[in-house]
């Protein structure tokens, strides 16, 4: 089931991340010199998806565990203890139980996925992921046929996790799928960033990416994933159901009630970057458009 | 703490203003300069929003704690508050250049979240308090303005109502941070209130005449 989706918006054999830089760095320097560093940056993204560099990917994140601000996973996520880890996979499947990482890794097919990110505060990244199918993980769990939801749980460790003492979420943080969006073939379970292992403030040693939809829908270092017949809980759903929907798909015409979501800021192109459109389920609307046929929207959004 | 408050009054004595004036004036191009270069983090738009807004705050908190500070405290900084005040405009209209110009970027948008988004309209409504507040801090404006003044400078104590507000309103989530300035702020405005002489006791007897205006 692996390789069910190829990068069709760039270069397929870019690997390592001299390369991406280096070409990156010949980009700016040339668009730098017009004057034109930000706005050459979200034109090339359209045309030709280029990631991010690996500070601004692991430098600027969002993982409330560790903290609210956007350095502070990355200063405060070295404490997690990654190994081992255990995921465990239970509810409507034929062999639930706690699958050690290892053992996920050894029978997963590892691909390179590179991907728009859009966070629900109107800011954006590329990003090279490396990582399995959702769908391999939860065929080799064996899904129940009456399963209709996937349910995700962060790791809860007070004790590695400064962000716990303070009740900004209600801790584990929890996500949830329909399960045609988690065996979709972009859905993936990141494992890695630029050919590296994923570092703890990106998620580390295993995260969601889901990527037509916001950010915070693709939770970090899950520890359980639990296959429901009913609609499961999610985090942000919890705290504000008002402004975060249980779909979460990047939507540019459902205004949030925080941020216009009709563009978005890239990171990377500095102070005068300009604002670039965002796009239908983040420019994966070919790919996802049909999961949600008939479905309205603004009302699920 | 006596030797302390002695100690500070006479450090404040020996600062000119136009020192506290100038720093809080360079600070502005240095966050600026900052942005630019990488100081700021991977996103250096909402890093010098963030602190241009945060720095407006503080200002607002330490322009209100100044007359508690005397008559509780015995540390007389009155003399720099025409300063703080009119930085913390300053600082305001830097916090509002940037959010407009390189975060939101476009009149319609800038018009479209003012009206739409509560916690911009009461940042929005904080600001414009502030306006009258810088215009009349100068010496013609006190003399001209008389009794009225001090009327309209209570304007103070809604843009620190309001700005605490638009801090912990656009915050995700429960978040530490926004509460403790709001604490802050919340307990500097109920000192305002007038409650039978409950803060006129002093540690050095800066006891305040029944009825006396506070400001």
């Amino acid at each position: 089931m692996a390789n069910r989706w190829i990068n069709r918006l760039t270069d397929r054999d870019v690997t390592d991340e001299a390369q991406y830089l280096n070409r990156r760095q010949i980009m700016g320097g040339a668009m730098a010199g017009l004057g034109l560093a930000g706005l050459g940056q979200g034109a090339a993204a359209q045309e030709g998806l280029t990631p991010n560099d690996y500070e601004d990917i692991t430098q600027y994140n969002n993982y409330y565990e560790f903290g609210t601000g956007k350095d502070d996973p990355a200063k405060y996520a070295g404490g997690l203890t990654t190994a081992p880890w255990t995921v465990t996979i239970a509810g409507m499947v034929d062999k639930p139980g706690d699958y050690a990482f290892e053992d996920i890794m050894k029978a997963m097919t590892i691909e390179e996925r590179i991907y728009r990110l859009r966070c629900v505060e109107a800011w954006s990244m590329v990003v090279p992921w490396n990582g399995f199918e959702l769908a391999d993980l939860l065929n080799m769990a064996g899904v129940q046929s009456g399963a209709k939801y996937v349910a995700f749980e962060t790791a809860y460790r007070p004790e590695e996790m400064p962000g716990l003492r303070f009740p900004v979420l209600d801790w584990p943080y929890v996500e949830g799928l329909r399960l045609d969006e988690a065996m979709h073939p972009l859905t993936i379970m990141a494992t890695g960033i630029y050919g590296k292992d994923i570092p703890n403030q990106n998620g580390a040693p295993l995260r969601l990416v889901v990527p037509w939809k916001y950010g915070y829908k693709s939770i970090k270092s899950v520890v359980r994933i639990t296959l429901t017949d009913t609609q499961p809980p999610t985090s942000w759903n919890k705290a504000a159901p008002r402004e975060y929907g249980f779909y979460s798909n990047v939507n540019p015409k459902v205004s949030h009630p925080r941020w216009s979501q009709a563009d978005e800021r890239l990171i990377g192109g500095g102070l005068f970057a300009r604002r670039q459109p965002t796009l239908m389920f983040n420019g994966y609307e070919e790919e996802v458009a049909s999961l949600y046929e008939g479905m309205d929207l603004t009302a699920n959004f | 703490m006596t030797r302390l408050t002695d100690a500070l009054n006479r450090a404040a004595r020996r600062t000119p203003v136009w020192a506290v004036y100038l720093l809080l004036a360079l600070t502005i191009p240095w966050f600026f300069y900052q942005g630019l270069t990488g100081g700021l983090g991977r996103d250096p738009v909402k890093g010098l929003e963030h602190l241009y807004g945060l720095w407006a705050l503080r200002l607002l908190i330490a322009g209100l704690a100044i007359s508690p500070l005397r008559r509780v405290f015995g540390v007389n900084l009155l003399r720099f508050r025409r300063a703080i005040g009119v930085m913390t405009f300053v600082y305001a209209l830097a916090h509002l250049a940037v959010w407009a110009l390189l975060d939101v970027q476009g009149l319609s948008r800038i018009w479209a979240d003012i009206l739409k988004r509560p916690y911009i309209t009461i940042g929005m409504a904080g600001f414009l308090c502030l306006v009258p507040l810088a215009a009349t801090s100068n010496n013609w404006s006190l003399r001209k303005l008389g009794a009225r003044w001090r009327k309209l400078h209570r304007l103070t104590y809604v843009a620190a109502l309001l700005a605490a507000l638009h801090f912990l309103w656009l915050a995700k989530g429960f978040q530490l941070e926004p509460l403790v300035y709001a604490g802050l702020v919340a307990g500097l405005l109920i000192y305002r209130l007038p409650l039978s002489g409950l803060w006129q006791k002093g540690p050095r007897g800066w006891a305040t005449r029944k009825g006396q205006q506070r400001s």
